[in-house]
């Protein structure tokens, strides 16, 4: 019974300024020569039934407030993914004027996914430890009830 | 009826039927996965999402919102028990309908644009069906002399063979009806941009896991209507009913997703065309099942 959240992880993605590039490979997960949905992979469109967000993109001003409040809409258990460089340290953008530089200084990151950008293999690799940490986060929930985790 | 049939009847309704709808969603996302010639998710997948789902924080935007899935979920369930317990197929069609009335009423409380946009739409669907579906009761009702479905065991002979038309009609619906493209306009979840989810945006954790239950149920419901096409032979009624199934999963894997207006010109032009001209049919020819 612990794999009860692992077995069907739904995505939903968040494109905060990334120029694309992770973006193309994150879709092509999804179709036939990847396809994560074998692994029970969805990509969901909203963050109210998803499980994983996925933050491609080094994050601006403009787009702070837009991932956070995706990242509030996702009911617990939730886990974030950064894909791409960008997500991970702002990459090669880290030290532009208008990049906060990395998802994790805007939502807690459980899995970082490197790479300019990361091969579909190593993103579903992502996908799949996040859902390993999202059974992790379910027992925590279970523990120390609802209220306490949502805080 | 005795006893022992009722106990029967009313396990099928309470354990076999979520059992085989879950087992059909399933076999449609595997189906769908090979016609893509994908690997695609486990045959269990449904079952893994719902468990899933149940163990999730519940966010709801109105607090009316989940009344009203429980209320979908109960009808859902009420016209199950009379159809497998043969009773007025008419008041069936009526309790069918409250229950996708409760849906509408769920997606347009939670005031999200895309689950309005959703809840628009489905009504046009409803629009689309609910004569077909009335049509059908109506044929029916030509041949037998009755509303009930336990006339059918008296009849001389299948509906099918004197109700061709009605049968091509309601396959188009049940395209409709299984939310499927080219008709799957209210709540695709193919189409991200256009509409995210439709109807089911803004619903989460136990409450969409009470929807997808629902839609185990609803599956066995209508493929259950098909098999009244042909209710004198359970083997060929099943077959119907298989059909039926991946007739509408073909059709979903090989369209892609049209307008509202054209439901609405093909319906109510070809399929509401094909079900008055059975009726005709059977009206001038004076044609029965007794």
């Amino acid at each position: 019974m612990s794999s009860i959240m692992s077995r069907s992880p739904w995505l939903v993605h968040v494109n905060a300024n990334s120029c694309n590039g992770c973006d193309i490979e994150l879709l092509a997960c999804l179709t036939p020569i990847y396809d994560a949905e074998r692994l029970g992979v969805l990509n969901i469109g909203t963050p109210k039934q998803a499980d994983i967000m996925l933050v491609t993109g080094s994050i601006n001003y403009k787009n702070m407030d837009v991932v956070l409040n995706i990242y509030n809409q996702i009911p617990n258990p939730k886990v974030v993914v950064a894909v791409g460089a960008c997500a991970c340290s702002g990459g090669i953008f880290h030290n532009c004027y208008n990049v906060i530089g990395g998802a994790d200084k805007i939502v807690p990151v459980d899995v970082f996914v490197p790479g300019c950008c990361p091969k579909p293999e190593t993103i579903i690799e992502g996908i799949a430890k996040g859902a390993a940490v999202l059974d992790k986060k379910r027992l925590e929930m279970k523990q120390k009830g609802i209220k306490e985790v949502s805080k | 009826m005795s006893i022992q049939e009722i106990i029967i009847r009313t396990l099928v309704v309470l354990i076999a039927a979520p059992i085989l709808g879950c087992f059909m969603a399933g076999v449609d996302r595997k189906i769908s996965a090979h016609l893509q010639s994908r690997v695609g998710p486990p045959i269990l997948q449904p079952w893994y999402d719902f468990r899933k789902l149940m163990c999730k924080e519940d966010i709801v935007v109105n607090k009316f919102q989940n009344v009203y899935i429980v209320f979908y979920l109960t009808f859902i369930l009420l016209s199950l028990f009379m159809l497998i317990f043969e009773m007025d197929l008419l008041m069936i069609i009526f309790v069918y309908t409250i229950a996708n009335v409760a849906l509408i009423l769920a997606a347009m409380s939670t005031g999200s644009p895309y689950s309005r946009i959703g809840a628009s739409r489905e009504i046009v669907a409803m629009l689309a069906y609910e004569p077909v579906l009335v049509f059908f009761v109506i044929g029916m009702y030509m041949l037998t002399g009755s509303f009930t479905i336990s006339s059918l065991n008296n009849a001389s002979g299948p509906l099918l063979t004197k109700l061709p038309l009605i049968f091509l009609a309601m396959l188009f619906i049940m395209i409709i009806k299984f939310k499927k493209s080219p008709f799957d306009l209210s709540a695709s979840h193919h189409a991200h941009q256009e509409l995210i989810k439709g109807m089911f945006t803004d619903f989460s954790g136990p409450s969409m896991a009470i929807i997808e239950f629902s839609h185990w149920y609803e599956y066995v419901f209508l493929t259950g209507l098909m098999f009244l096409f042909w209710k004198e032979n359970i083997i060929i009624g099943t077959l119907l009913s298989l059909f039926t199934f991946f007739f509408v999963i073909a059709i979903d894997n090989i369209s892609a997703r049209l307008s509202w207006n054209w439901l609405i010109k093909f319906t109510w032009t070809v399929v509401i065309g094909l079900s008055v001209i059975n009726i005709l049919f059977v009206y001038f020819y004076n044609l029965k099942l007794l």
